[in-house]
């Protein structure tokens, strides 16, 4: 071992280029990607919309109104049906992809991928049931 | 000790996050975004709306989900400008706005509802 190991002074450049930041338009996969990724700011835009109607209610009668009014101003209500798509996005993507976050096991069998999405789309359903109970038909 | 790190909680509070959110936020976006405003079905009246919110179990639900949605958009988002800008070197900074807009907001949910008695 008299040798020593030489070694390039200046390592080479690795041969890898840098993805562009435009990487997500090239494939509808990877849209959908980002989409599902971009839910998140509706999401906290909504969490925030609804805190303000909790405050505007705790506040009284007139300001409910006063929410209610706010509620009707175009531009929210463009913010909120593109909240809506988004949010029906996550919902949707989310139920398809629970069977393979949850693999349950029956003894030696595993329970059917489609089982787990039915039930959590059940659980969607009910969710939504008992809020339009709550809210529209009591 | 081996530094434990704090990734798998977050991911749980994720996932938790997207269950509770997925379930309950489009009905209301629904609701309150769209047929409300537009007068496709009239909105609660105050008193029906301030009883329902004023129960107890409905503020402890909506805290959790407040909480769990936050903390899901904040995780969420911080890997979307990791990954869709890679922006990896604002690393921190990052962090500390996703989490700490969502702690700021839960506080604030937490605030709001606990007043609401």
């Amino acid at each position: 071992m008299s040798e020593r190991p030489t070694y390039t002074e200046y390592h080479p450049r690795w041969l890898r280029s840098r993805p562009s930041t435009y990487w997500w338009l090239k494939r509808r996969a990877y849209l959908s990607f980002i989409t599902r990724e971009l839910s998140s700011i509706f999401i906290a835009w909504f969490v925030v919309y609804l805190l303000l109607l909790v405050r505007a209610v705790s506040r009284g009668d007139a300001s409910y109104q006063q929410f209610l009014a706010w509620s009707r101003h175009p531009v929210v209500m463009v913010l909120n049906v593109v909240t809506l798509f988004f949010v029906v996005f996550h919902a949707v993507t989310w139920f398809n992809l629970a069977p393979r976050a949850m693999v349950v096991h029956l003894g030696k069998k595993r329970l059917p991928p489609s089982l787990i999405s039915l039930s959590n789309y059940g659980a969607w359903v009910a969710a939504t049931a008992l809020v339009l109970w709550l809210l529209v038909w009591s | 000790m081996a530094k434990r790190s704090l990734e798998p909680i977050l991911w749980l509070l994720f996932s938790a996050g997207g269950v509770a959110s997925a379930l309950l936020v489009p009905i209301l976006v629904l609701l309150f975004g769209l047929a409300f405003p537009l007068g496709w079905v009239s909105p609660p009246s105050y008193e029906h709306l301030h009883a329902v919110l004023a129960h107890p179990l409905t503020r402890v639900v909506l805290f959790g989900v407040f909480l769990l949605s936050l903390i899901h958009g904040a995780h969420r988002f911080r890997f979307t400008l990791y990954d869709g800008l890679q922006i990896k070197h604002l690393n921190e900074l990052i962090n500390l706005f996703c989490y700490g807009g969502a702690i700021v907001l839960s506080i604030w949910a937490g605030y709001l509802l606990w007043r609401l008695a």
